[in-house]
């Protein structure tokens, strides 16, 4: 057989194929050969194969079958093999194959070898991919290494201890003793190595941590003896040993300053050592280089790290200002990641730079933007807002989608918590919308509606710069949602003309319904905006005069629409046309001013759902707005019939503004027992729960002995009990508990529990504990119904639970029938 | 730093050194999104990439780029300096480098690299002492002709 061909052919030949199916076809056959070769145990070449089959690993081709023939490299004698050997193991001989720990044994032996440089192979190939296993094995021979006098076998040594103690933390320890005297060395390399092993177990250990900072090390203390060794570098004379650009061996200036950050962090004595180093340092590095900006790139770092003193901490942000009008945009992206990681802290220092941070936005580098949109974010404030914002928004309108979502969050946060007047706030979010409309986060739909809602004096003006807007393209949803709720409540301002914030605009009612009709029919509508187009167009029958029976022609055209949600809500308005003609007025009257949920809650909507009787309204305008969320379809469909009065799962609240006044006489109605039934003046102010004006709160003191709790639900793990309080005040209403369980293994997210009752029945639900079920019956959601039952029929309850396992949405519908008697008569 | 990717302008990889264990699979997925990343980006971007919990920084030499993937706290300034370095001790030992150079000697690009870098930290801050241990080492080969004969290209 021919000597196989040498490395360097190899690759020359490979070079020369002109399509990826020559090169497949050259490396197959050369590996063929290699494996023969392999095969026929010959020790003279078994050399030069490998490094083949290396070259075509790097190609992307298969050379597993090489593990071996590696091994049997490094055991050679010869320097050439052990060479490779190791080079081979290190590519392809990592801790998953089988075969990794054959290795121990000969890297045992070479790390006792009368060469250096085998020696230096094999702590390299230990350092680089030592399993956990080998480096027990092993750890004491680095151990020994680590005390050596060779200073190449020195430096190795430390750096393979840093792997050690990275793969099997325990055995920090036991190189503590030789730590002592690493310091003392004069080699740069030792030096430097050193300094990353201490680092390493400061960092992992506060023990060792505490240990450093105290304990006397050969000669002196080790933060005094770092500040010498870097004191030595800057201001010895010119080295060209270690010489970058006229600084002295940059990477141990920085690894030391990285040494003292740990040091000095929440430890005012060793802080105070390092103070004047540090502004030594900061204040005279060459800035002219890149090598210069990294070690104060560090030094900034470590001062806003430790206990510095103010002034040093100044000189800081100082430096990162100064980095910030740099045209290097390394720097200028490394200052903006300081500054981010300061702003909380140094709020004051870096609001100085803020004209600099925003003119970033216009830079052209992805990161470099996202990191100056963050840091403006966390600088705007009362004063500012309007300048920030101004540029903001011209961001917002410029940037790469990738950003649109987190700026217009962003921008809504700040403008709410900012706004210096409603109008700039509404016309802020207008822009928002209009700019990058389709963007805007789901749950930013129903705050601005809330906004929007409580800046009663400019409905006027909202409404009209709405219609506005999407009158000439109405396919971002999210504004087009909040268009046609607008439209639907305050289209009467709108036509009638006036506002007194711009120029009025004429429209005609036609001119209304025609443009939610063609948001209706529109393909670019998503569903849930088609609901909301409808329910505009149907609340408009009660402000418009002269379009009522157009109104009613879209209404009843949707009642055999596709789409479900659409057929449902069509029918029930046409119902209102039909059957509740005298109810229709009330029910679509004015939404009442919402209460304010901060945006930062688990709580979103406060909008009720209510039907309600506008009999006896007093105070208060009436709680109406028919806003059937889908909850309130979902649960018609689970009680069937059309019949059926919506029930009001008030689960995101528990304020309905005015609610209870109105449902009061709703109840009033219906011979209401044994209760003072206030009147529903009261109500505004406070009581969240529904029926707690009928009595004194708190309601649940009272309550009837022991009623039996059942299991409402039990399936897929998921166990749902109710319990059960009745009040001696209110023998009506029954207050139910449930209890919701997980017993799988895997947490249940986003649930959500939903409920129907019969039409003698009133029902809340008030808000839920939490909306995760953590697994392995760790813990439960709890939620409150509150049942009122005047005619003290028998409860029944139809449930919906929808909630997210496993990765997949789980949703289920039952009845729950077993309902103890105690509990409702 | 977790690894390190030599690769040319054509996307072909020149050299892989990864500190960190995983799958061969995963490697090459890494490989290719990485290479895809950088390829894409422009002259007036900075050297630095957000990618996943890492820091990417990298570097174009001539026809080949050098990139390396550092944790968040890792000076991202020094860790060029540390590439320039590698770069240097390359043109120190070949003499002139360039991306031939790399092709046909990589087994040296990996022993000098194993001198200066260990288990992803800095081992050698000279720049003398460094190649003197390659080429003490060659030295030590058996017989220096074995594979190692430079070609003419």
């Amino acid at each position: 057989m021919p000597a196989p061909i040498r490395l360097r052919e190899l690759i020359r030949t490979i070079r020369t194929a002109r399509t990826q199916a020559e090169e497949r076809e050259m490396i197959q056959k050369e590996c063929a050969a290699i494996r023969s070769s392999f095969r026929e145990e010959d020790n003279t070449y078994r050399c030069r194969n490998v490094a083949k089959l290396l070259y075509m690993h790097m190609l992307g081709y298969p050379a597993h079958f090489g593990q071996l023939e590696c091994l049997k490299l490094i055991a050679s004698q010869k320097f050439t093999d052990k060479r490779i050997g190791y080079l081979g193991a290190m590519l392809l001989l990592d801790e998953r194959q089988d075969v990794h720990l054959l290795m121990t044994n000969c890297i045992k032996n070479d790390l006792n070898h009368s060469t250096q440089y085998v020696q230096g192979l094999a702590l390299c190939t230990l350092g680089c991919m030592g399993s956990s296993e080998m480096c027990r094995d092993l750890a004491g021979e680095v151990e020994k290494l680590l005390k050596t006098s060779n200073s190449y076998l020195r430096k190795k040594a430390a750096l393979c201890a840093v792997h050690v103690i990275r793969k099997v933390p325990e055995l920090m320890e036991m190189f503590l003793p030789a730590t002592k005297n690493l310091l003392n060395e004069k080699n740069h390399g030792v030096l430097h190595t050193s300094v990353v092993l201490l680092t390493e177990m400061c960092e992992r250990s506060p023990d060792m941590l505490a240990h450093f900072r105290k304990v006397r090390q050969l000669f002196s203390q080790l933060v005094p003896q770092l500040v010498r060794i870097l004191k030595n570098l800057i201001m010895s004379g010119y080295s060209p040993e270690h010489d970058v650009s006229g600084i002295s061996d940059p990477f141990l200036q920085v690894r030391i300053l990285r040494l003292l950050r740990i040091l000095g962090r929440n430890d005012d004595d060793s802080s105070e050592a390092m103070n004047d180093i540090l502004a030594q340092v900061a204040t005279n590095t060459e800035t002219s280089k890149n090598v210069g900006n990294a070690i104060l790139y560090e030094t900034v770092l470590t001062i806003m790290d430790i206990k510095s003193e103010s002034g040093l901490r100044v000189l800081a942000i100082n430096i990162l200002g100064r980095f910030l009008l740099n045209n290097d945009k390394n720097i200028r992206y490394v200052a903006l990641t300081s500054l981010l990681k300061t702003v909380q802290t140094d709020h004051n220092a870096v609001q100085r730079h803020r004209s600099t941070i925003v003119d970033c936005l216009k830079d052209l580098d992805v990161s470099i933007k996202r990191r100056a949109m963050e840091l403006s974010f966390a600088l705007v404030n009362g004063n500012n807002v309007r300048g920030m914002m101004k540029e903001l928004l011209y961001f917002l309108d410029s940037c790469e989608p990738e950003f649109k979502a987190d700026c217009a969050s962003g921008i809504f946060l700040a403008a709410e918590k900012y706004a210096p007047s409603k109008r700039w706030h509404i016309d802020t979010i207008m822009r928002v919308l209009t700019t990058a409309g389709s963007y805007v986060r789901d749950d930013a739909v129903p705050n601005l509606i809330q906004l929007i809602t409580n800046s009663v004096e400019m409905h006027a003006y909202t409404v009209q710069r709405l219609y506005k807007a999407i009158l000439g393209d109405y396919s971002q949803q999210p504004l087009v949602q909040v268009a046609s709720w607008c439209i639907g409540e305050y289209g009467d301002l709108l036509v009638s003309g006036q506002c007194e914030e711009e120029e009025p605009i004429q429209v005609t009612e036609d001119e209304v319904l025609d443009i939610l009709e063609s948001v209706l029919i529109s393909n670019m509508s998503a569903s849930v905006t088609r609901g909301y187009a409808l329910t505009a167009i149907m609340k408009l029958s009660t402000r418009f005069t002269c379009t009522v029976n157009r109104i009613k022609k879209v209404v009843s055209i949707y009642g055999s629409s596709i789409d479900v949600e659409l057929q449902q809500r069509a029918v029930e308005y046409n119902a209102l046309f039909k059957k509740y003609d005298h109810m229709r007025s009330a029910l679509l009257e004015r939404m009442p001013v919402m209460e304010k949920v901060t945006t930062n809650g688990p709580t979103e909507i406060v909008q009720t759902n209510g039907e309600t009787e506008s009999a006896v309204l007093e105070t208060k305008p009436p709680l109406s707005g028919l806003q059937p969320a889908s909850q309130a379809n979902d649960l018609l469909d689970l009680l069937g019939g059309s019949d059926i009065t919506p029930v009001i799962p008030t689960a995101p609240t528990s304020k309905p503004a005015s609610a209870g006044g109105e449902l009061l006489d709703l109840l009033g109605d219906l011979n209401l027992t044994g209760s003072p039934v206030s009147a529903p003046a009261p109500q505004i102010a406070q009581p969240p729960f529904l029926l707690d004006g009928l009595t004194s709160q708190p309601l649940f003191n009272d309550v009837a002995a022991g009623i039996p709790s059942i299991t409402a639900y039990s399936k897929n793990g998921l166990k749902i009990d109710f319990t059960f309080e009745r009040s001696n005040t209110n023998p009506s209403v029954t207050v139910i508990t449930i209890q919701a369980s997980n017993s799988t293994e895997l947490d249940m997210t986003d649930f959500v529990f939903q409920a129907a009752v019969p039409k003698t029945f009133q029902l809340q639900l008030l808000s839920p504990s939490s909306s995760v079920i953590p697994a392995f019956n760790s813990g439960t959601i709890t939620q409150v119904i509150k049942v009122l039952n005047p005619q003290k029929q028998q409860l029944r309850m139809r449930i919906k639970l929808t909630y997210n396992h496993k990765g997949s949405a789980m949703q289920d519908l039952a009845e729950v029938n077993n309902f103890p008697p105690q509990s409702w008569q | 730093i977790h690894f390190i990717l030599l690769f040319s302008r054509q996307g072909k990889l020149r050299l892989q050194k990864w500190y960190t264990t995983l799958p061969d699979k995963e490697k090459k997925k890494i490989i290719r999104e990485i290479v895809q990343i950088i390829l894409s980006r422009n002259q007036k971007t900075s050297s630095f990439v957000d990618w996943k919990d890492l820091k990417l920084v990298y570097k174009r030499y001539a026809s080949l780029y050098f990139c390396c993937a550092i944790e968040d706290q890792d000076n991202e300034l020094l860790t060029l300096e540390v590439v320039h370095r590698y770069v240097e001790l390359l043109d120190k030992y070949f003499g002139n480098v360039c991306e031939l150079d790399i092709i046909f000697n990589f087994e040296k690009a990996y022993f000098i690299l194993d001198e200066f870098i260990i288990g992803g930290e800095v081992q050698e801050t000279s720049k003398k002492i460094a190649v003197k241990a390659v080429e003490d080492s060659d030295m030590l080969q058996e017989t220096v002709e074995e594979y190692m004969n430079k070609p003419a290209f």
